[in-house]
Parts: C-alpha cells; sequence; structure tokens
C-alpha cells in the first residue's frame, strides 16, 4: 500500500504517474471524481499514459491514440492489443491510496 | 457491395479492412501485398527494431483472432501489376486477375534514391522489414562508419539507432538547414541540433556527387565512400539513403484513375473513378490544414482516412468526415518529437512551455493570427492539449494572408 497524495492533489481530469516504491510506473486518473490506477506504460509502445487525454473513464495514448478503457485496462481500438493491469486505489481519509496488484511485470 | 479488392496490406490497408468490418460490410474483402508478410508497423524499423530492442513478431499489427473475425482474404507477396478501373479489375504480376465491386488502393510510397546505388552492396534504404533486416546485418558487421544521407526523420532517427549502437555517424543534408520544409528555418535548426548533441556529424547544404565503391568479394561491388558536391571524400561502409518516397502509382498507369503525385481524390478519399478509393501513403486529398491537396505520409492518416474510405465505398458517394490537423512523431536521442498541424511558409513559431536549449518545449505556430501547428519535444501532454485546439485557417484568410 503506497500513500500517494492527498486526493487535492489529483483533481478531476489531472493524472500523476508514480515510480516511487511500485515495480513499474503506475499512472492514477481522476475521472470525474472517480480515480483509477493502471500501469503507466502503453502497451503499444513507450509512451506514459500519465501523459495522455482523459475523456470520461478512457484515456487516450499521447503517442499514438490508443485509447484504453480506465475501467478494465482493455485498449478500445488500435494500435494497442493487449490490456494494461489495473490495480486498486482508494481515497481514505483524504489521501489516494494505490494497492499494486502485480509483484512483477508480465 | 459484395466485394472489395485492397491493394496494399501496410497499415492503410489493414485499417480499410477493419473500417470496413466496423462499418457493417459483410460482404468479400482480398488484400493483395506486395510483400510477404502479414501487416506490420513501419515507424520502429528505423529505431527499435533496428536497434534490436524489439523483434519481428512484436511489429504485427493484427492478431489471429483478430485476423479471423476479419475474414479476409490475404494474398501476401503478390504485387498488383495493373488496374483496369472502369471494370475494377486488378491484374496481379502472377497474371491472376481479380475483379470486384469496389477498390481500395492503398499501395504506399516507395524510397526515393541517388544516381550511382544499383549494384553497389552496402548503401541502403529504408521502408520495409526486409529492408531493416538486411540494413541491422550490416549495422552489425564489424564497427561500420555509417553515412546517412538525408537529414530527414527517417534519416535523423536511423543515424540516432546508430550512433546508439555504438558506430561513427555522419549525416550529409543537401539543403542549408534539415527540416526546413517540415518544421521551418528556426525549429529546423533546433531539431536538428539532436545530432551535434551526440557527437555526430552533421554537413549540411552540399549533395553527395558520387557513391564510390571497389571491388569486394567476386562480383561485388562495395561501398566505400561518397564524394560530396563540395569536393570532399567521405569514407563510409555502410550507406543509408533517406531521401524521401515517391508514391507508388506506376501500376495505375492507363487505369483512368487521375494520379499526379499520389492518386488525386476528394475529401471523401473518392478518385476520379466511381467506386475506386485510395488511402494512406499514395493518396492526394485535399486538407483543410494544409489548404491544398496533399500527401500526408503519416502514420496516423494511414489509420484516420481508412475509416473515411469506407464510409464512401459503403454508401456510394463522398463522405468527408471532419478534418483532423495532421499528426506525426520522430524518437530521436531519446528525445520525442511531435508535430500536429501544418508549417505553412510564413508560420512564425512562438515558444510556449520550456526552452530550446533543455530540448523540451513546446512551440505553437501563428499564421494571420490562427494556431496553425504545434511542435514539441518531450512534451506529450501539454502538446496533447494544445494539439486539439487547432483549428484549419479559413480560406478567406488564406488568400488574403
Amino acid at each position: 500500500m503506497i500513500t500517494v497524495c492527498r486526493i487535492e492533489d489529483l483533481p478531476p481530469g489531472e493524472a500523476l504517474r508514480v515510480t516511487e516504491g511500485v515495480p513499474v510506473p503506475v499512472a492514477l486518473f481522476n475521472a470525474d471524481g472517480t480515480v483509477y490506477a493502471v500501469d503507466d506504460t502503453c502497451t503499444h509502445q513507450d509512451a506514459s499514459l500519465a501523459d495522455g487525454w482523459l475523456e470520461g473513464c478512457f484515456v487516450e495514448c499521447p503517442l499514438h491514440a490508443s485509447s484504453f478503457d480506465l475501467r478494465t485496462g482493455r485498449p478500445t481500438c488500435p494500435p494497442a492489443k493487449q490490456a494494461l493491469r489495473t490495480h486498486q486505489v482508494t481515497v481514505a481519509d483524504g489521501y489516494v491510496v494505490l494497492n499494486v496488484t502485480v509483484g512483477e511485470p508480465a | 457491395m459484395k466485394s472489395i479488392t485492397v491493394v496494399g496490406a501496410s497499415l492503410a490497408g489493414l485499417s480499410t479492412v477493419r473500417a470496413l468490418r466496423e462499418q457493417g460490410y459483410d460482404g468479400s474483402i482480398t488484400v493483395v501485398g506486395e510483400e510477404r508478410h502479414q501487416p506490420y508497423d513501419r515507424p520502429p524499423l528505423s529505431k527499435g527494431f533496428l536497434k534490436g530492442e524489439l523483434d519481428a513478431d512484436a511489429l504485427a499489427l493484427g492478431s489471429p483472432d483478430e485476423y479471423t473475425d476479419l475474414a479476409a482474404q490475404w494474398l501476401l507477396g503478390e504485387r498488383a501489376l495493373r488496374l483496369d478501373a472502369a471494370a475494377r479489375s486488378v491484374t496481379l504480376a502472377g497474371g491472376r486477375e481479380l475483379r470486384s465491386d469496389a477498390v481500395v488502393i492503398a499501395t504506399g510510397a516507395s524510397p526515393r534514391t541517388i544516381p550511382g546505388t544499383d549494384g553497389l552492396t552496402g548503401v541502403h534504404t529504408l521502408r520495409t522489414l526486409d529492408d531493416a533486416v538486411a540494413l541491422r546485418a550490416d549495422l552489425l558487421d564489424g564497427v561500420p562508419r555509417v553515412v546517412v544521407i538525408g537529414a530527414g526523420f527517417i534519416g535523423a532517427e536511423v543515424a540516432s539507432t546508430a550512433h546508439a549502437l555504438g558506430l561513427d555517424v555522419t549525416v550529409v543534408e543537401a539543403a542549408e538547414v534539415p527540416l526546413e520544409r517540415a518544421l521551418g528555418r528556426d525549429m529546423g535548426l533546433v531539431c536538428s541540433s539532436l545530432h551535434s548533441d551526440h557527437g555526430v556529424r552533421l554537413l549540411c547544404g552540399t549533395g553527395v556527387s558520387a557513391l564510390i565503391g571497389h571491388a569486394g568479394q567476386p562480383g561485388e561491388r562495395r561501398v566505400t565512400g561518397m564524394r560530396l558536391a563540395d569536393g570532399r571524400l567521405l569514407p563510409a561502409d555502410v550507406v543509408v539513403v533517406g531521401v524521401g518516397v515517391r508514391p507508388a502509382t506506376d501500376w495505375l498507369a492507363g487505369s483512368g484513375v487521375a494520379v499526379e503525385d499520389g492518386v488525386v481524390c476528394d475529401a471523401g478519399c473518392g478518385t476520379s473513378i466511381p467506386g475506386v478509393v485510395a488511402v494512406g501513403d499514395v493518396a492526394r486529398c485535399p486538407n483543410p490544414f494544409t489548404g491544398r491537396h496533399a500527401r500526408i505520409e503519416h502514420w496516423t492518416s494511414a489509420t484516420e482516412q481508412p475509416r473515411t474510405a469506407a464510409r464512401t465505398l459503403l454508401a456510394g458517394r463522398p463522405t468527408a468526415a471532419p478534418a483532423q490537423p495532421p499528426y506525426f512523431w520522430s524518437d530521436q536521442y531519446q528525445a520525442r518529437i511531435q508535430l500536429a498541424g501544418h508549417v505553412a511558409v510564413g508560420a512564425e513559431p512562438q515558444l510556449v512551455e520550456g526552452d530550446f536549449d533543455s530540448r523540451s518545449f513546446v512551440a505553437v505556430y501563428q499564421r494571420a493570427g490562427h494556431a496553425v501547428a504545434v511542435l514539441a519535444m518531450n512534451q506529450p501532454k501539454l502538446f496533447n492539449r494544445l494539439r486539439r485546439s487547432l483549428t484549419p485557417i479559413p480560406e478567406a484568410v488564406v488568400s488574403h494572408a
């Protein structure tokens, strides 16, 4: 469990990249009040999804416009074919708490 | 419509098959591909694949499950020789004739070369997977001195990769300023300074007057260097020619399809012949961002145009989609360059974030008070925000600018 930040530091529409204390970088998104966590690196090619375009609960890769559903990690259009891993994230006492669900990258 | 032939099995061809199925077309689709490979992604050929970080399997654009779902017939390793547009019949090099209700032209482009390369080993162009395999083999053969002719994006990426492989690299560019046509003078200078940042020599303002070779293995002449237009001699063991492409339209001669620097299209990707559309590098479509018919040789266009072309074919009339600003990226020397929009002559870049010296910046090009393009280096987030704010300049403004 990693306490990432206060919820005020991740307002709706914003994203955050977590690199400390995680096996691979994780991206957190505040999609209209709901916080999601997925692997930060696009499954297609090397790009950080925290830099992507957030629309509803979908994020578009900043490089090739693959779109991922943050709820499932699944790509909704090419070029990405593989799903992102999703991670548990909760907001407790005003803090965003990340629970990375895997030990090592697949 | 019961049958469609797609000529070209790269990103634009595959994207057209995907778009046709997404839009509900359930007739037969035959795809003709000159290369023997299933559709693969070309951008890594000058980067991760050439460097050895990705293998050929990682480049696959589709998956076995997807190909099952798409239910197209793939004729790979087959070259289209001729199109009879009126009969919508495609003749293959093996003599086979494919008749269908519609034809999609997605034959892309071929690298331009320079005189004197025929029969000279060690001289490469880079377009296909086979090209990249051959170039990589030469780069890994000893410690060759590499000369890249052309400091465009492909040339710069190859130079960057060869440098990362520990090789001595020189880039020769005929123009005074690399990338000036794509980025304008100032930003061309900024982006091409990545070469010198990393100790790669960049020689500008001089063309190559002759390649020099000597007899190697029996029957082989191998490149040893080149003479530059200014008289200098430049030794080289491997030469990569990156001087642009020409659209692959030779097979359309006599077909009735209007060709002029690519297949001339309307905004719906329709050609001069009903039932024949064109997509990708070969298609020259009107684009409100460029303000004229333009071939846009970008990966992104090869994924966007097919949706438009599929709609046009299935509706039986030109169906243009809202225009997107042209977009491309280039990864070189650990820097990510992204450009959206069109840098017209007279468009002036203004720095809006970062600074040029740190190689992390965003610049917006203005013309007649409109933001017409955005260029970023290592700033993907702000780039994507600004990219969405670009709008085409109204015709009236362009003609009076």
